[in-house]
């Protein structure tokens, strides 16, 4: 028996050293990293161990502002990006001309660069000396005053951010979700219709709770890969964030380790840290309504 | 409440120009007596579980009419014909509990047709009391054996309190012994209710058992519809012999001459009536009967005994299949030693079929009581 878990173990000694390596020690160290008050990463030397990191993070108003960017684009994007994903996928799920050519129309933005895909949208929507912008010129045939999305008020940014995120975000879930519906046994419309049950509630009462858990693994995957937004903002707002206004949580983490006010790693590490208990809570209340509510 | 179907045909497009139109149902025309359970009974992909769609209303007629007593129901949706559906994969919602998927037909009932909240439960209730699942209204269908979910399945479909009840291969999801139970209580269940029932199946034996008629079908076509026994006795043509019965019936190439039958040279049988021709020659298993003087001599190749029975598996040039089967009373001991094993014939068990056309060819039986 002894034999035998040797060699388990050593089948499984490649991916521990990796994960040892490239994981776990990564994370322990920044655990060490946040609790070094006063860390000089040019000597290597710190004063003392405490909390001191935590509070210095979560009171700096630039975190403050990340956080509550953060918040915003997460509560905007998931349920908004989720929804329109659903309602895509029923109606690619219910056309039968063109099908393929829309789902290659709507699953195209999967596989664009982050970054062009910012330059276009930068094209769309920001002003400069020359052009009000293709959006801006549309809304001045409706009468409407133009608005600087890139450099102007705050809500216009976060629009731009959250319409980004959501486009960019979307082609996924409908992949996932067209397949989900797709692998719906249709023998249970067939009896759906045998009583004459209304559309509606055929979406409500069976179409829903069948593809529920693919549903409840989008929500989960699209909170966790909002709280990590920070690319798309780069590309929509440039490098400096922070004066934008624009930050997020991952993009202060970043300033604080290599950006202009850099070198800060023991704050850097405490905001991630801090970013990671937020997604670690998000994440176990929504896989507790889950299991409260999947099918089995 | 009589199901008449007249002319009824459901073409279905091919995918290409080069194909030709698949005819699931080609002008079917009969007529299903009331309170009566009919088995619909045919191959795979002959078109019978088509054929209960169009009845259900699930699929729309490509021409044709179908009529619930004197009602034409071709255009009405399915919820307004009054049928319930049993699917053959059950079809139960898995996230809802039996009692809930009892009730969900008619939760979806509208105004004044609406029962109130206690009468859907009577109702409910009712139903699986009829099934008798009244134990388990509180489980989910994954936690109910396969002959419980048919069972939840036949409430659902009888809580509306349909004028017709359709089956789509109801047994074939259940192992044997569940099978014969199962069949039983469907038939229990029908004499209940007094509801106008028709099952699809595959299997001729659960169709000849409990069905007060059964038809027969064979891509598209109606071939043959009575009751079981008049069917298994008189079929119309060479494939409804061949379908019904186990073991299969036996077929050789025959001839007719002079009013006698003769199966590669030997002649066997006395056959009146049909001219001189060439025939397919079908003979029950039982319509055999051991006789060392007998006409018809068959190469002996085994002896199974079945206790209540010998089945004796022989040879012969001209039969269509490699083995001939051939039922006899157990009392009759057959000599294994000998290669060749003769018998007597019983005409009523000998069916003439025209080489061609596979039609039932008849002749003239001799007065009861006495053997060719």
């Amino acid at each position: 028996m002894k034999k035998k878990s040797m060699k388990g173990w050593l089948y499984l000694l490649p991916a521990i050293l990796f994960l040892g390596c490239f994981m776990v020690y990564p994370l322990i160290d920044v655990l060490i990293y946040s609790v070094e008050e006063g860390y000089n990463s040019a000597s290597q030397t710190y004063w003392g161990v405490g909390l001191y990191n935590y509070s210095y993070v979560l009171r700096d108003p630039y975190f403050l502002q990340a956080v509550k960017n953060t918040l915003i684009l997460v509560a905007i994007t998931v349920p908004l990006s989720t929804g329109f994903a659903l309602l895509i996928s029923l109606g690619l799920n219910a056309v039968k001309p063109l099908r393929s050519l829309f789902q290659t129309v709507y699953f195209l933005p999967y596989v664009t660069n982050t970054l062009a895909v910012g330059l276009v949208f930068m094209i769309l929507f920001k002003k400069t000396a020359y052009t009000e912008g293709l959006v801006n010129l549309m809304l001045q045939w409706f009468g409407a005053s133009s608005v600087d999305f890139i450099d102007g008020p705050y809500w216009a940014k976060m629009f731009v951010l959250c319409f980004y995120t959501i486009w960019v975000v979307m082609p996924f879930k409908i992949l996932i979700l067209t397949s989900a519906l797709a692998s719906v046994n249709p023998e249970y419309y067939s009896a759906a219709r045998m009583d004459g049950t209304r559309p509606f509630r055929i979406f409500y009462k069976i179409t829903l709770p069948m593809i529920s858990p693919m549903i409840f693994y989008l929500v989960i995957t699209g909170f966790i890969g909002a709280f990590k937004a920070y690319s798309d903002a780069v590309a929509l707002f440039g490098t400096d964030l922070n004066a934008a206004g624009m930050n997020t949580i991952v993009g202060y983490v970043y300033d604080m380790l290599y950006g202009n006010s850099g070198g800060y790693p023991s704050f850097a590490s405490a905001a991630a840290l801090i970013l990671f208990a937020i997604v670690l809570t998000i994440t176990c209340v929504n896989l507790l309504i889950s299991k409260k509510t999947s099918v089995n | 409440m009589k199901v008449v179907l007249e002319h009824l045909t459901k073409r279905f497009p091919s995918r290409s120009k080069k194909e030709e139109d698949v005819i699931a149902v080609n002008d079917f025309n009969f007529e299903i007596p009331d309170g009566k359970l009919i088995g619909l009974l045919g191959p795979s992909g002959c078109g019978k579980s088509t054929t209960l769609n169009l009845i259900c209303g699930l699929e729309p007629p490509t021409e044709g009419k179908i009529y619930f007593g004197n009602d034409d129901v071709t255009r009405l949706p399915p919820e307004n014909r009054g049928v319930g559906l049993v699917f053959q994969n059950y079809a139960l919602y898995p996230h809802l509990t039996v009692l809930e998927n009892i009730q969900f037909p008619l939760k979806n009932l509208r105004g004044a047709e609406r029962p109130t909240k206690e009468q859907m439960l009577e109702r409910a209730k009712e139903a699986a009391k009829l099934v008798q699942i009244e134990g388990l209204l509180e489980r989910k269908p994954s936690e109910l054996s396969g002959g419980q979910q048919q069972r939840v399945a036949i409430a659902r479909a009888l809580v509306k309190m349909p004028k017709v009840l359709l089956l789509d291969e109801p047994l074939s999801n259940l192992d044997a012994r569940l099978r014969l139970q199962t069949r039983e209580e469907i038939r229990r269940i029908q004499l209940e209710t007094g509801i106008t029932t028709i099952f699809v199946t595959h299997d001729q034996d659960e169709a000849m058992s409990i069905s007060d008629m059964i038809v027969v079908m064979k891509a598209g076509v109606m071939q043959q519809m009575g009751p079981p026994q008049d069917v298994y006795d008189q079929p119309v043509n060479l494939f409804v012999a061949t379908f019904l019965g186990t073991p299969q019936i036996n077929v050789f190439d025959g001839e007719v001459k002079n009013g006698w039958l003769y199966i590669g040279g030997d002649r066997v049988l006395e056959t009146p009536g049909p001219e001189d021709q060439k025939v397919s020659v079908g003979i029950r298993p039982e319509g055999f009967t051991l006789d060392e003087n007998g006409p018809f001599a068959l190469n002996l190749e085994r002896v199974e005994v079945m206790g209540r029975d010998t089945s004796v598996v022989s040879t012969h040039p001209a039969s269509r299949s490699a083995f001939i089967r051939s039922i006899i009373p157990a009392r009759n001991r057959v000599d294994k030693t000998k290669k060749t094993v003769r018998f007597r014939l019983m005409p009523d068990k000998v069916f003439l079929f025209d080489a061609k056309t596979e039609e039932r060819v008849p002749f003239t039986l001799p007065p009861e009581g006495v053997e060719g």
